[in-house]
């Protein structure tokens, strides 16, 4: 036999992890909220849906191609598809065609390939895309509507839908506050938080999702057992998840005990806006969220924090979206100081004691 | 028996049952034996004999050579073919000289050392000078020289001596089969290693996943109080030494220590089988239990193999291959070295041959990291690989350095569980080689430094030395002329007044 040298040293053994099956447990995870959301808000929100996740694939395809790889090597791997699908998810259901399209430019032209494509960007692609066209067209992306479920009464057809997502049919007989905006619009107004809050849909519409919000906002239950089933496969651990949902909560709780009047309570804080769906699938993400379970721990309890202050005292009713880019502005600088402590070494990296023997 | 959790690991697909069953089998002697100099960290052994000579099976052919080292004996009798280059089984594909043994097909015996009657009375020094005469080198595949190991109880107090039978590695099973197949000669053998370090306990570790073993052995070590057999979690890399020793005691090596300074001293089960063989019956190291396996190998078999057989006679013996494998390894999938040819020979550390598809391996393109972390999660030595690499990448050495890349000690875990398919350890290895060579330069320039400077200061000494002489001297001089001129003066004062 000849000699044949080596290309690599050893492991000559991998598991059958890979990208692509990482990113559709995450999509099969989404999979039963997103169904249950296209229901209850009917043809328009499948219409966009189509649109986002289409015009995000090909936008990847254009950047990949522009680089000059073969279209497959990451298109293949579902993360355009999955930044699409959280993009959708985070829109409101009856927004126009070209919100979707425009975000996706935003998600994976700007905050994405700009970077350098796959695992380079500083920024989750979705939530960029959300806040852009949140500043950019604040009333379009506020414009929530209550549930329309398919095959419903009032539900639209395909036709209207085409109308709604492709056309200009005006939205305002329709529309509705969601139940952070609504409370916010009326402290405003000086109606105290404690009286607002007997107005908003009841705790357990708000946990099914029969209540006004983006697609993915709504629906808590769904979104948690999504969450769960991402835990169970290893594909996130607890630790982000606990801590974005923990700290909201005790944000929301202590200072609901110290004043009433002016702060919604933890419960309300947890189980409206996007707080699941961020909890679970936007600030795990892994490229823009710290490696160390020590730093996701803290990036956690930072998002969970300013989603807490942004909600509360900034102009924006819902907070989960800038707190999530904040903190993966901060991602870098978390993941220098939470480094593990090497075997055999003290947390400052320097060789532990060696303890005298008695 | 309490045990400690070690950090990180995995749980490879550790395919044993194609092996695991199989009784040990002798190999048929080969026409030809390679018996390469160096096998051995440490220096490279000294040939004894010359193209012609006759040898008998354990005579010594090279010695061992400066303090770590190990000599190498006869596999069995016949004439020396040549002493010369042959390629080696290293991944550089490079030769070493290697004493090529023609078998005479009688397989004599030499005149061996006297067996140790009593090891247990015997000196300590006894032992480790015919552990050392045997050429026993660690087994497990490190192949360090046993003897030098021995020696830690001198300096340092050892309380334990573990004996390494978790052979944690998937595939491998000659461990787990010399455990079943010679329980008593492996606890004798640990009980002399113990008697020679001054360890008054034993502790036999052996991975969940070899129940016989565990019950076999634990059934041999019943009548020796000393001896405890103990099952550990089935967790890679539980078999390396410091994660063994956490295991165990609890304690955590500090960097740049050895477990035998926290009086731990960590040795393979294989190992001890050898020193009891050498201090029983005189017989030196000259055959080894090899495991050779894969989805490649068409009768997967775990081989008693005469050091120096190519590697080809082995596979051959196994009924060959049932396809081409994707992998040629030479130990173990996750710690092993790739084998550059079949024509290299079987030595003292070969655990294991392996011949792998490639659906076995499961070896893909690499594809971007996406940060999961999860290289962090198993990383047993606390090691952030996904921020090394990329430093590495850049050839940022200094960087991966401080972040600890020679703590780094290849178990594989990273690469194995990346799910971007990138050869983290394959960096690791090379910043490390690259980091080890830079360090050698560097101390090769501070000795040159020193040098140069202990040569400048002392020709600048000598130079002060002559100039202080110089000085001295024309000081010296200078009274001379003086008091000279004074004379002088005083003699024509004289002179002035006689002629006055």
């Amino acid at each position: 036999m000849s000699t044949v040298y080596p290309s690599k040293t050893a492991p000559f053994a991998y598991s059958a992890n890979s990208v692509q099956k990482t990113m559709t447990t995450v999509l099969w995870a989404l999979a039963p909220a997103t169904v249950f959301n296209l229901y209850l808000f009917g043809w328009p929100a499948i219409l966009l849906f189509a649109v986002t996740v289409g015009a995000c694939a090909a936008a990847e395809a254009s950047c990949i191609a522009l680089s000059g790889r073969p279209a497959t090597s990451t298109l293949g791997d579902g993360s355009a598809v999955l930044t699409g699908w959280l993009l959708a998810m985070s829109l409101p259901p009856w927004a126009p065609w070209w919100i979707g399209v425009l975000g996706a430019i935003f998600a994976i032209y700007l905050a994405k390939h700009a970077y350098g494509g796959l695992g380079q960007n500083a920024f989750n692609p979705a939530m960029v895309a959300r806040v852009a066209l949140l500043v950019s067209f604040p009333v379009v992306m506020t414009t929530w509507i209550v549930p329309h479920p398919l095959f419903s009464a009032n539900a639209p057809s395909l036709a209207d839908a085409f109308a709604i997502t492709f056309g200009s049919k005006p939205l305002d007989a329709m529309s509705s506050a969601s139940v952070l905006g609504f409370v916010k619009t009326e402290l405003s107004r000086g109606i105290p938080v404690s009286q607002s809050i007997t107005q908003v849909p009841n705790l357990m519409d708000m946990a099914m999702g029969y209540r006004a919000g983006s697609m993915g906002e709504t629906s808590a239950l769904l979104i948690l057992a999504g969450g769960l089933f991402l835990m169970a496969r290893g594909i996130i651990t607890w630790h982000i998840p606990v801590s974005v949902i923990g700290s909201l909560f005790l944000m929301g709780t202590v200072f609901n005990l110290v004043n009433p009047a002016r702060f919604t309570d933890g419960t309300i804080q947890v189980m409206s806006g996007a707080t699941f769906l961020g909890a679970f699938f936007i600030a795990t993400d892994y490229v823009t969220s710290p490696v160390s379970k020590k730093g996701q721990l803290v990036f956690g309890i930072g998002c969970g924090v300013f989603t807490w202050i942004i909600r509360t005292f900034a102009g924006y009713p819902e907070g989960m979206a800038f707190a999530v880019l904040l903190m993966n502005s901060l991602t870098p600088i978390i993941d220098q100081y939470t480094r593990p402590r090497g075997f055999g070494r003290t947390s400052k990296g320097e060789p532990l004691p060696l303890k005298v023997k008695s | 028996m309490k045990l400690f959790p070690i950090r990180g690991g995995v749980h490879p697909e550790y395919r044993k049952e194609l092996c695991s069953e199989k009784a040990i089998v002798a190999l048929p002697m080969p026409e030809l034996l390679y018996i390469p100099l160096q096998q051995h960290i440490g220096a490279p052994a000294e040939a004894l004999v010359r193209e012609g000579d006759l040898v008998k099976k354990g005579q010594m052919v090279a010695r061992g050579q400066g303090a770590v080292s190990a000599p190498h004996h006869a596999p069995t009798s016949g004439r020396i073919k040549a002493v010369t280059q042959v390629l080696a089984i290293h991944p550089s594909g490079l030769t070493q000289l290697t004493i090529v043994i023609e078998p005479d097909g009688k397989d004599e015996w030499a005149d061996l050392p006297a067996p140790i009657a009593d090891p247990f009375t015997a000196k300590p020094q006894a032992i480790k000078d015919r552990v050392a005469q045997s050429g026993i080198v660690g087994m497990g595949g490190a192949a360090f020289p046993s003897a030098v190991k021995l020696n830690l109880g001198i300096q340092l107090k050892i309380d334990l001596l573990l004996i390494n039978g978790a052979e944690c590695e998937p595939y491998l099973t000659c461990d787990d089969r010399v455990m079943r197949e010679r329980a008593d000669e492996v606890i004798d053998g640990a009980r002399i290693m113990a008697h020679a370090l001054g360890a008054p306990k034993v502790i036999i570790a052996i991975e969940e996943n070899k129940p016989q073993a565990i019950e076999i052995m634990t059934k041999a070590a019943a009548s020796q109080p000393n001896v405890e057999v103990v099952g550990v979690p089935v967790q890679y890399p539980m078999g390396a030494e410091r994660q063994l020793t956490q295991a165990i005691t609890g304690l955590e090596t500090p960097s740049r220590k050895l477990t035998a300074d926290l009086g731990v001293v960590v040795h393979n089960v294989a190992t001890a089988r050898a020193v009891q063989q050498a201090v029983r019956y005189g017989r030196p190291l000259v055959s080894r239990v090899v495991t050779v396996s894969g989805g490649a190998i068409r009768e997967p078999k775990n081989v008693d193999v005469p050091i120096g057989t190519p590697v080809a006679k082995v596979v051959e013996f196994c009924g060959g291959f049932t396809s081409e494998p994707a992998r040629l390894v030479n130990g173990g999938p996750m710690m092993g070295a790739p084998l550059v040819s079949l024509d290299v020979p079987v030595v003292k550390g070969t655990s294991g041959i392996l011949a792998l598809t490639a659906e076995e391996v499961k070896e893909r393109p690499t594809s971007p990291c996406i940060r999961c972390g999860v290289c962090i999660t198993v990383c047993p030595c606390g090691l952030s690989p996904v921020e090394m690499a990329p430093h590495i990448r850049k050839d940022h050495l200094d960087v991966a350095a401080k972040l600890g890349v020679m703590d780094c000690f290849s178990c594989g875990s990273c690469s194995w569980v990346c799910p971007s398919h990138i050869p983290l350890v394959h960096y690791f290895n090379y910043a490390k080689g690259m980091l080890a060579e830079q360090d050698r330069e560097q101390k090769k320039i501070d000795r040159t430094k020193d040098l140069a400077e202990a040569h400048a200061i002392r020709i600048e000494k000598a130079e002060e030395a002559k100039k202080a002489a110089m000085a001295a001297k024309q000081a010296e001089m200078a009274a001379k002329q003086a008091a000279l001129a004074a004379q002088n003066q005083g003699a024509s004062a004289a002179d002035d007044k006689a002629n006055a």
